[in-house]
């Protein structure tokens, strides 16, 4: 395993190429483009807003304003962490042909899916940065710095899902469909259209056992909320977490690596 | 210094039940089985106990039946699958041809998937660009390569896949059944291109039908037959050794046939034995047997040269079709005829003892007739055969149409029917490099 590991380096080419195929052959065809990328968080944001503003204002929390920008702290890198491992889990059964007729290093696949949806979610930043821009939200470096370091933990924390995900998916066909329901629930029992200050003291124990409560908050932390980034623990916490997944995952991945030939 | 080293080699694959599958989940978790159903209770052994050692630089050429396990060997030597138990190695760089353009997206152009098939086989970006001009121009594909590769016609992929997993560069050439993709022109690229590998001390594993490639591209052949070797060593001897194994096995084949034809037309066919059956029924390609008996064929043979008989010929054989007859009471007037039929129905010959003026006199019992053709001049293919013995006015006293099948062999692939004894003479200033193609 260790040595497969220290192999993954020497795929940078490969993984890069893969990923900008994939972000090129994703739109290929379609008349706007890489715009997409934007339009799509940005339809859902509007989604989200009317149902809050509209059609349900009474459940609307009160304490957070604006509740758009609050929304979008959360919603734009849980569509990263969740298109990440639905695509996943179907990406060694769509690349059969790779892992059964050529000699591919199979782990580069949920890789380069967890990165393509990496680079979705930072052309979706630029929206974000709009709305800070609109709303006049004071920011601070102190805080910003700390930014990158999110989105680090975040990927290390998708990747070891992905690879466990994708590697289980050649076996047990049905988790493509028990993820798809789960990510539901999961993004209902994540801080991203409430804040986490509206969770019951009961409900808190359970959102604090959520690796991405962590995330959504230290996203809003500093994008949204004033005053210094307090949630620093929990992160340095999840990012020691996300490193042991991610061995885990690539354990269980290479493990299984033998049997995608014949399974997939 | 081995190339390639199989060693015990054995690899078993897991055997699919549907049913088993249903059972899987539910009742494995109802009955508690579930670990031990996950065992593959069931499994097909693709390869047993497999030894096999290639020297650096040389082309080993492996035949065998469809399932024999070829691929298989292909893909554990290519690293694909690990072997259940033994081991395999293999040194230097490899390169795997057991399908064209597996890695290539559909969306993007021939131009893009170049790099990015060249990056998966193993080569840096820069010698992707250093040889992108060779690849295209192999490929024949310079007005296309822009294009989508969706777009392409199935030999385009496959000659593009083909020219991108070639420049690779490999130590160890890994070669399935591919080069039946292209067209006439590009086969002899690929040939040539080998040819090339070959010179520069480069290993080849080479898996095919083409029985004739084996032959004069390959220093060694490989005969595998239900996951086993059955014979290794020089391709001609290995050769001769497989297609003598098939011919046996048709020849049981054809035995089988045979059989169940005339059982069924022995059955079926009574109500035809009037008298009313004739010449008409020449044109019309059904199996049949009908007839008076008065005198009865009961029994045709095929006999090659060695007196045996046999269902398989070769070209230019001796062949005598020995009929069985017998005639319970004195018959006078007969004729004995026999038609030579090719698969597409056409009649390739017919002659009866009337047409060669032979005036009948008397039979009394049993005997047998033998018609011997003394060189069987055929094109490779299935025969069938009508024997009969009629009156001269055409009242059949037993008439076997199609009943008899055997099948011609042949070296070359000439077309047609009938194979003329011929002979090519040049003037020295035409020349032939050797006897290939």
């Amino acid at each position: 395993m260790i040595h497969n590991l220290l192999q993954l380096p020497r795929y940078r080419g490969l993984i890069q190429s893969l990923v900008a195929r994939e972000l090129k052959a994703r739109y290929r065809g379609s008349v706007l483009g890489f715009f997409w990328s934007f339009i799509n968080p940005l339809l859902l944001l509007l989604i989200y807003s009317f149902v809050f503003n509209t059609v349900l204002p009474g459940i609307r929390p009160v304490s957070v304003e604006p509740y758009a920008l609050f929304m979008f702290c959360g919603i734009l890198p849980w569509t990263w962490f969740s298109s990440s491992l639905m695509e996943s889990s179907g990406v060694l059964i769509a690349s059969g042909n790779l892992i059964k007729k050529v000699l591919f290093p199979a782990e580069v696949l949920p890789i380069v899916t967890v990165l393509a949806n990496m680079v979705h979610f930072f052309l979706g930043l630029p929206i974000l940065v709009g709305f800070l821009i609109y709303y006049s939200i004071p920011l601070q470096l102190n805080e910003l710095i700390w930014f990158p370091f999110v989105i680090l933990v975040q990927l290390i924390l998708t990747l070891g899902l992905s690879l466990i995900v994708s590697a289980l998916t050649v076996h047990f066909r049905d988790i493509k469909d028990i993820l798809s329901n789960l990510l539901t629930f999961w993004f209902f029992a994540t801080p991203i259209i409430y804040p986490m200050s509206m969770a019951p003291s009961a409900g808190k124990r359970y959102l604090d056992m959520n690796p991405f409560t962590h995330l959504a908050v230290s996203y809003q932390e500093i994008l949204f909320y004033d005053g210094p980034f307090g949630h620093l623990k929990w992160l340095l916490t999840l990012g020691a977490a996300a490193i042991v997944l991610f061995l885990v995952g690539y354990f269980l991945f290479d493990r299984l690596r033998d049997s995608f030939a014949e399974e997939v | 210094m081995h190339a390639i080293d199989i060693d015990h080699a054995t690899k078993t694959y897991r055997r699919y039940g549907r049913r088993r599958q249903f059972a899987t989940l539910k009742s494995a978790l109802l009955s508690g089985s579930l670990i031990t159903d996950l065992k593959p209770a069931e499994t097909f052994t693709a390869l047993q106990d497999v030894s096999l050692r290639v020297e650096a630089g040389e082309t080993v050429g492996v035949i065998g039946p469809n399932g024999s396990g070829k691929s298989t060997l292909l893909k554990l030597v290519a690293g694909i699958t690990k072997p259940t138990s033994g081991t395999v190695n293999v040194k230097g760089r490899i390169s795997a041809l057991i399908e064209l353009g597996a890695g290539f997206h559909p969306e993007i152009s021939g131009r893009e998937n170049i790099f990015i098939n060249g990056i998966m086989l193993g080569l840096s970006k820069r010698e992707v660009v250093q040889k992108f001009e060779e690849i295209v121009e192999f490929a024949e594909l310079e007005d296309f390569i822009d294009a989508p590769v969706k777009t392409y016609s199935s030999g385009m992929y496959a000659r593009l896949g083909f020219a991108v997993a070639i420049h690779v560069n490999p130590d160890v050439l890994l070669v399935d059944e591919i080069l039946a993709v292209g067209d006439q022109g590009f086969t002899h690229k690929c040939l040539d291109k080998f040819a090339e590998f070959r010179r520069r001390g480069k290993t080849i594993l080479l898996v095919t039908h083409s029985l004739s490639l084996v032959e004069r591209f390959c220093d060694d052949a490989v005969w595998l037959d239900s996951g086993l070797i059955k014979a290794v060593g020089d391709p001609k001897r290995v050769v001769d050794a497989y297609l003598s194994h098939v011919e046996n096995q048709e020849e049981e084949q054809l035995e089988a046939d045979d059989i169940k034809t005339r059982k069924m037309t022995e059955t079926s066919s009574e109500p035809l034995t009037t008298g009313e059956a004739s010449m008409d029924d020449m044109s019309q390609v059904t199996e049949g047997r009908w007839g008076s008996r008065e005198v009865e064929i009961l029994d045709v043979t095929l006999v090659g040269d060695d007196g045996k008989s046999a269902h398989v010929f070769h070209s230019g054989d001796r062949i005598s079709v020995c009929v069985h007859i017998n005639a319970e009471k004195p018959v006078s007037d007969f004729v004995f005829g026999v038609g030579l039929f090719n698969a597409d129905g056409v009649c390739c010959y017919g002659t009866n003892t009337d047409l060669e003026q032979l005036v009948s006199k008397e039979i009394v019992g049993e005997g047998t007739v033998d018609f011997t053709i003394d060189s069987l001049d055929l094109v490779a293919g299935t025969y069938k055969l009508d024997v009969a013995v009629h009156k001269r006015d055409g009242y059949p006293y037993d008439y076997h149409r199609l009943l008899y099948t055997f099948r011609v062999k042949s070296r070359t692939n000439d077309v047609g029917i009938y194979r003329p004894r011929h002979k090519w003479k040049f003037p020295s200033n035409v020349r032939f490099s050797g006897p290939l193609e």
